[in-house]
């Protein structure tokens, strides 16, 4: 059963390079897209804290930067 | 009228979101990958070659999707001028472009044992390889111009131009003669060439790559929401 699937009657190679290539881009795709959240989430967080109490308190007005502080311990 | 779609009120959701479509994706991947390489039958002709179909065309499917998209947020950003249109569309463009990239390899794979070659200067492989151009042109025309609106313009043109193409991939079969085979599916009338054990597994997959594209658009729409906030506090 288990040679079965993985000779696939011959055509093995091609059926499990074809699948192989498509789950690394998937993983390659959701790493590097996942880094650059995370990239910016930090830039952000850094920013954040550098602004002194007014400046803080007028950012923290916008319900999205509210968002993003709590989601940025998710990092 | 596009209020309740500024990024104020959506981030919220697109924030959460992520995580159910990851675990739904990997649900739904899992169940497509034992359907289309363990229990659907091989075909009469190609064997177990067949299995290639459950990567490729959901992939090419997506790609022309997501470039249709690209092309139609395009035309609102210009006819509305709503800036959120464009950053839509830049964050769909990477699935799209990576879907494009896997149906160009898997077909290149799945070419060798049917057609007995990798690569053929065929309508519907060259004009796929075209909008496989075009996907890098506007990902390309994103990081190249610094100045917002101007990169909308150009990306814009770029989708708007390459959606032309769209309707030859469809019909390069009908038009042409080449060694890719005719429609198989068509999804406006109940006339389809392929069994119903082979359609199920073709469904299941082409969700899960459906997901797959969903999820990296929301990872992506809050990375650059978060770009446009970074640069809002740099203002402050």
């Amino acid at each position: 059963m288990i040679n079965e699937i993985i000779s696939m009657n011959g055509y093995g190679a091609y059926v499990w390079s074809a699948f192989s290539f498509t789950l690394i881009s998937f993983t390659a795709l959701y790493f590097v897209t996942k880094l650059q959240l995370s990239k910016e989430k930090k830039i952000f967080a850094s920013k954040f804290g550098s602004l002194n109490i007014e400046k803080a308190r007028v950012a923290r007005s916008q319900d999205i930067n509210k968002e993003i502080l709590s989601n940025i311990s998710n990092i | 009228m596009f209020k309740s779609f500024e990024p104020n009120k959506i981030f919220s959701i697109t924030s959460r979101a992520p995580k159910y479509v990851l675990f739904l994706f990997i649900i739904v991947l899992l169940i497509g990958l034992m359907e289309s390489l363990i229990l659907s039958p091989e075909d009469y002709k190609q064997s177990d070659a067949v299995r290639i179909m459950y990567v490729h065309v959901p992939a090419a499917w997506i790609a022309l999707g997501i470039f249709s998209g690209l092309a139609l947020l395009s035309i609102g950003s210009f006819v509305f001028k709503n800036k959120n249109f464009g950053l839509i569309a830049k964050s769909l463009a990477p699935s799209g472009f990576v879907f494009n990239i896997i149906a160009l390899v898997t077909g290149s794979i799945w070419g060798k044992p049917t057609w007995g070659t990798w690569w053929a200067w065929d309508a519907r492989i060259t004009s796929m390889l075209i909008l496989a151009l075009f996907y890098g042109m506007y990902l390309l025309a994103w990081r190249i111009f610094e100045n917002k609106e101007q990169a909308t313009k150009v990306t814009s043109l770029i989708a708007i131009l390459g959606v032309i193409n769209v309707p030859i991939i469809k019909f390069s079969v009908d038009w042409w003669n080449t060694l890719h085979q005719p429609t198989s599916i068509n999804i406006l009338s109940t006339n389809t060439a392929i069994h119903g054990s082979m359609l199920i597994p073709l469904g299941i997959m082409t969700a899960a790559f459906a997901l797959f594209s969903l999820l990296i658009f929301l990872m992506k729409y809050n990375t650059e929401l978060i770009k446009v906030k970074n640069k809002g506090l740099d203002r402050l």
